[in-house]
Formats: structure tokens, sequence, C-alpha cells
């Protein structure tokens, strides 16, 4: 009887044993969730950030105005231009 | 007993009974515990979780983010990016030596006065130092380690096109709410709900776990518009030069997607910065294209011709006199701007002869024009779900005068938005269905509401080509290589109890290419100064180039090559470069 009881208590103490430790890997594991939870919202915002800044280089009325004023570009006339069939054969326009 | 043998002293004989109460005692002291112990794990529980929790226990509120706001192409057009706002406790401040300020204000990039003048006022709980930084700078200030400083999660709103989508985007206030525009429209849609979470925090101020009741926050949806923004910043580019140079009081420009009925741009003068609202006035937000309305002019007189050639009364070729363009009828008189003399119906629209259009429509009952306006969306909200549309003047048939039925078909007496003309043109380039406007990108297009006949579509289509041919009203419509069909209209202003001497709207309304049109473009110029006043002076032109561009943008081929001006052929033939 005193055995069977001394067995008991010893597998008690493992149980117990091993619920601290599972409890700490828990916790340990949901601090590294935290972390990378924490990363993905911080690479969310530098996203939206990089989005932002994107746009803002992107936008027409800069392009606009570099192409025209920095690089002299501006569009081909009617004189300049070509039109081709799908064949290839030009619709208006000579060849050279 | 060898303790007796050895001391005598305790040779005592003691009472049985001392044992047993001291026993009785200890037991009473465990039973005691133990039931504390109960009572405090089983029964009063409550309490001590609660002051465990309140010890390491955290709320933390979970922003949610605005819905971002993208063009067709899924161009960002409004955007929520996270900032920090700081603030203190000016009580905890008190301590904190001079240093320590100086050093808190060069992190937040203000003057230390400005600092010492915030945490001065003591009778308060809560003063912002700064709002809506970017996190990496309050990331600087925090690291300060300063006692009650700080930081505040929000979200600012960024528009990154500017003026060129302020009136369609709109904006939103400080507290992130909208106020004009598809922020106000798509409110619901765009805000998220914020959520919580309660979680246990240990020493080091990390999240162990998780307790109940957590809220995930829900972002706000994505609203993706019908608009193009390349159109769009075109629209804009060309409708600003043209309200500067005809120094006119505000000007509005739609292009519809000609099929679909898709708004793919809304542009109008005078406009607005909504990064930077300082000094906006109610007359830069108006989005005057959707909320303002103005006497159509001419612009309507395809719809009196569209209206008696479905009715039989006229065909394209029937004669009318307009003798030597003044008419008296009804005690008014009804001018032309030329003599016409005899013309055709056709005519009319090419020549845009108010008493042509006056004699065609009063071939007709009221009750027809009446209903046929109703058909055409006119005095009635469009219904794209813009705030504040306007629903425009049309008065019921049953009241007109033969006077009024007369300048209601070349557009007085009746007053729309630039945008329910500009729908109202869909008849033409469905081949008689009006169609229902979208703000936003439809998948398929809609099922549009017959109004007149392919035929009489294509009739009327074929005049107001005419009218941008050299002979018409509006050649400076012309673009290059297509075929334009479009009319202009030019409108004195209605004022206290009359028309405005010298101040006038002008507009042009036109679609293209008329073999299988595209884009509907319709401008309106208010009150352009100078001699070239009239429609197909001032919105002609503008209309000229939106158009051409926005053809030759969406590699639309021309329908009409001929009337490009020959060129050269100088595209060098390029090497081929053979796969693999």
């Amino acid at each position: 009887m005193a055995r069977v009881a001394g067995v008991l208590l010893v597998l008690a103490m493992l149980c117990a044993m091993g619920v601290v430790t599972s409890q700490h890997r828990a916790r340990k594991v949901f601090v590294d969730l935290e972390a990378e939870q924490s990363d993905q919202r911080k690479l969310d915002e530098e996203f939206t950030q990089l989005t932002l800044e994107q746009s803002t280089w992107a936008t027409n009325k800069r392009i606009d105005s570099i192409a025209a004023k920095s690089l002299g570009m501006r569009l081909p006339d009617a004189s300049n231009t070509v039109i081709v069939t799908p064949d290839g054969e030009p619709v208006s326009g000579k060849r050279p | 007993m060898r303790f007796e043998k050895r001391t005598p002293q305790l040779r005592l004989k003691l009472e049985g009974w001392r044992s047993r109460v001291v026993l009785g005692l200890i037991a009473a002291g465990f039973v005691t515990l133990a039931a504390r112990a109960f009572y405090l794990q089983a029964v009063h529980n409550e309490f001590l979780q609660a002051k465990g929790e309140a010890r390491y226990g955290r709320v933390l509120d979970l922003p949610a983010s605005r819905g971002p706001v993208t063009d067709r192409n899924g161009k960002a057009l409004a955007i929520s990016t996270p900032v920090e706002s700081i603030w203190a406790t000016p009580e905890d401040l008190e301590d904190v030596d001079a240093s320590h300020l100086s050093q808190l204000a060069r992190a937040l990039a203000i003057p230390a006065a400005e600092v010492r003048q915030k945490i001065d006022r003591k009778d308060r709980q809560f003063v912002y130092l700064k709002r809506q930084i970017s996190p990496d700078q309050a990331a600087k200030v925090m690291a300060l380690g300063i006692p009650g400083v700080f930081q505040q999660r929000e979200f600012r709103r960024y528009y990154p096109a500017g003026e060129v989508m302020a009136h369609v985007v709109g904006f939103t206030g400080i507290e992130d709410n909208g106020q004009e525009g598809i922020e106000l429209a798509e409110e619901r849609r765009l805000a998220g709900a914020a959520g919580s979470r309660k979680v246990i925090k240990d020493r080091k101020g990390r999240i162990v776990e998780d307790l109940e009741g957590a809220r995930a926050p829900r972002d706000g949806e994505a609203v993706t518009l019908a608009i193009d923004e390349r159109l769009q910043f075109l629209a804009h580019r060309e409708l600003k030069s043209v309200v500067e140079s005809s120094h006119a009081r505000a000007g509005s420009l739609v292009i519809l997607d000609a099929k679909s009925g898709e708004i793919l741009a809304l542009v109008n003068m005078p406009d607005y910065n909504p990064n930077n609202r300082a000094s906006v006035t109610g007359s830069q937000t108006r989005n005057r294209s959707v909320t303002d309305l103005f006497e159509p002019g001419s612009t309507m007189k395809p719809f009196t011709v569209a209206a008696a050639l479905e009715a039989g009364i006229v065909t394209p070729d029937t004669m009318i006199q307009t003798g030597p363009g003044a008419w008296q009828f009804a005690g008014w008189t009804i001018t032309d701007t030329h003599a016409n003399g005899l013309i055709s119906v056709a005519q009319v629209i090419e020549k845009s002869s108010n008493i042509g259009s006056a004699k065609i429509t009063l071939q007709m009952s009221p009750e027809r024009m009446g209903t046929f306006y109703r058909d055409l969306g006119f005095g009635a909200v469009p219904d794209t779900g813009f705030p504040g549309e306007a629903k425009g003047m049309l008065k019921p048939w049953a009241e007109w005068r033969p006077i009024e039925q007369a300048t209601m078909s070349y557009g007085h007496g009746i007053s729309v938005s630039l945008l329910q003309l500009a729908r109202a043109y869909t008849i033409f380039t469905t081949g008689g269905e009006l169609l229902p406007l979208a703000l936003e990108k439809r998948d398929a297009h809609p099922i549009g509401k017959r109004v007149i006949s392919l035929r009489t579509a294509q009739q009327v289509t074929r005049m107001m080509e005419m009218a941008v041919s050299p002979a018409g009203t509006a050649p400076l419509a012309a673009v290059p290589g297509y075929r334009v069909a479009g009319k202009t209209g030019t409108a004195y202003k209605a004022e206290q109890g009359g028309y405005a001497e010298h101040k006038y709207h002008s507009s042009f309304v036109g679609f293209a290419p008329a073999s299988n049109p595209r884009f509907i473009v319709a401008v309106m110029i208010d009150e352009p100064q100078g001699a070239h006043h009239f429609g197909g002076d001032v919105g002609a032109p503008v209309f000229s180039s939106v158009m051409g561009a926005a053809l030759r943008m969406t590699s639309v081929p021309p329908d009409a090559p001929a009337t490009l001006a020959p060129g050269t052929l100088n595209v060098q033939a390029q090497p081929t470069r053979s796969a693999g």
C-alpha cells in the first residue's frame, strides 16, 4: 500500500513539474509570437509608408513637370505619328 | 525513561489533557488556515483575481486603420499611415530638470519654451506636446525615458494626388472621420472598428498571456473608384489652364466611360490641397460638377431633336425656316447668333439654331417633352451616392407655358448639373440607352434604360459630328484622327429675375470616337472673360485636348485616320531578338 502511494506521489510530482515546464514554455512561445506580431505590425506600417512615398514620387504632376521641364519631352504631334494596321501597313503617314 | 533517570527535573507526571489541548489548538489552527485558503481560492476569488490583474493585466487598445481609396488601376488616392501623438501629464513633469526638458524639446523638434509653456498648466491632467509625428521620431522621444510623457497611436490620412483628386476623394477630420467626398459617402465602409485585448504582462513589460474577451480590430474596407488617375490628372491640368487663361470664376469637367457609365474623371476649379487645409473655403471644396446647377444652353438641343426624330415628326432632312435670326413667339423674341434662313433639322444642330430648336419642340406636346426630359434623368438626383447631389430644376410639364417649352428646347428655363448632362449623353453613345452612373469601379456593364432607338441615336450622332466640322459651331473640338461628335452651349447666367448681361456659362459636351464611342467629356466654364466666351471658343479646345489625350493614352484606334496630317515613318526597324 505504502509502495503504491509512493509511486503515485512521485508521479504526481513529475506531473506537477511537467505542468510548470509546459506553462513556462507556453509563455516563452507566446512572447515570441507577440514579438513576431509586433514585427508584422511594424512591417505593415512600413509598407503603408513606402506606398505613400512611392505614390508621392510617382504623382502625374511630378512626372509631367520633370518630363516637360528637365527632360524637354513633348507629345509627338500628328506629323510624327504613323498609324499602322495589324498587318503593318501604314494607314496614315508616308514611309521615308 | 532514560531522561528521567538523568534529569530528575523532567520526572514530572503531566496531565494527559494538556497535550490534547495543544494538539487540538494546532489542529484548529490548520483548519482555520484551510478554511481561509478555501475561502480565498474558491469563494472570494474574484477580488483577488481582480487585484492580480490590476497589477499585471492590461487592456490594450488595438486601433484599426481606415481603408485606402484607390483609383481603378489600384493607384493609392488616400492612405492612412500610423503616427504617434506625444502627450504628458504636467504634474509628473514638475521634477524633471531643465536639461531633460531641452532634450525632450529637441526630440520633438519644437522650442523648449513651448514645451515649458505647455506643461506649466498644472490644472490639466492631459496635454498634447505634439500631435501626429512619425513613429521613428516618437520612438526617439520615448527613449529619453522621461516620466509623465506618453505616446498615443493615431492614424493620419494622406492624399498623394493632392488637389487633382481633392473634390472626388474629399478628406477626413482630425478624428479621422469623413468630411467630404468619398471619405464622407463611404464612411461606413472605410472606417474600421477598433478592437481591444486583455493581457498579462510580466515584469519586463512583455505580454505573456491573453485573457478572455479579446476583440480583434476590423480594418476599414478598401474602396476602388471608377476614376482613372491619369485621365483625372489630364482633365485637371487642362481645366486649370483654361480657367486661368480665360479668368473664369469656376469650371468643371467630367469624363464618363461611354459604355459603362463609370465616372473616369471629375474635376472642378477652384480646387484645394486636401493635405493642407488651413485656409480652405467652401467655394474651393465644393464638387461643382455634382452639386452646382447651371442652365445647359444649346447642349440640350440634341435631346430636342432626338425627341422629334423619335416621335417621327421630323427627319434629319426636314427643312425649318429660321428666317433672319429673330422670331417673335408668344410675346418674346427668340434669337440666333446668325441669320440661318431655311435650314435642315441636322443643320439646327450644326449651326446651333435656337429658333429651329424651338420650332421643333413646339410640334410636340409638353407631356412628351416633359416625360422625355425625365427619362434623361433631369430633375432627379443621378444617384451616384456622392454627398450633396443636385437634382436640378425641371418644372412639371403640366405647368409649362409654350414659351417655356420653347426655351427649354435650347437649354434655358431648365437647370442641370454637369454630371446629369454628361449622363444624358449616354443615350447617344450606347445606341439609345441611358446608363446609371458609377463612382466605383464596375465589373460588368450595367443595364441601361432604353430612351431612344438605335436609329435615332445614330442620326443625332451624325448631326453632332457636323457641329464639330469646320462648318459647325465647334471646329476647335476636333481631334485629329478621330470622329468626334459634340455640342456647344453658351447660356446667359440666370440672376435675380432675369439674365445677366455679360455673364455666361460656356459648355461643351461630346464623345469620341463617334463610330464606337469610348469617352464622354463634358466641360463647363463659369463666367469666362474676354471676347471669346462661347462654348465653341472656351469649352471646345479643352474638350479637344482632353479627349485627344485620353484616346491616345488608352490606345483607341483612330476611326478617321485620314484626318491625321501625313507624317513620316520615323520608326527604325528594331533588331529582333530571337528567343532562346
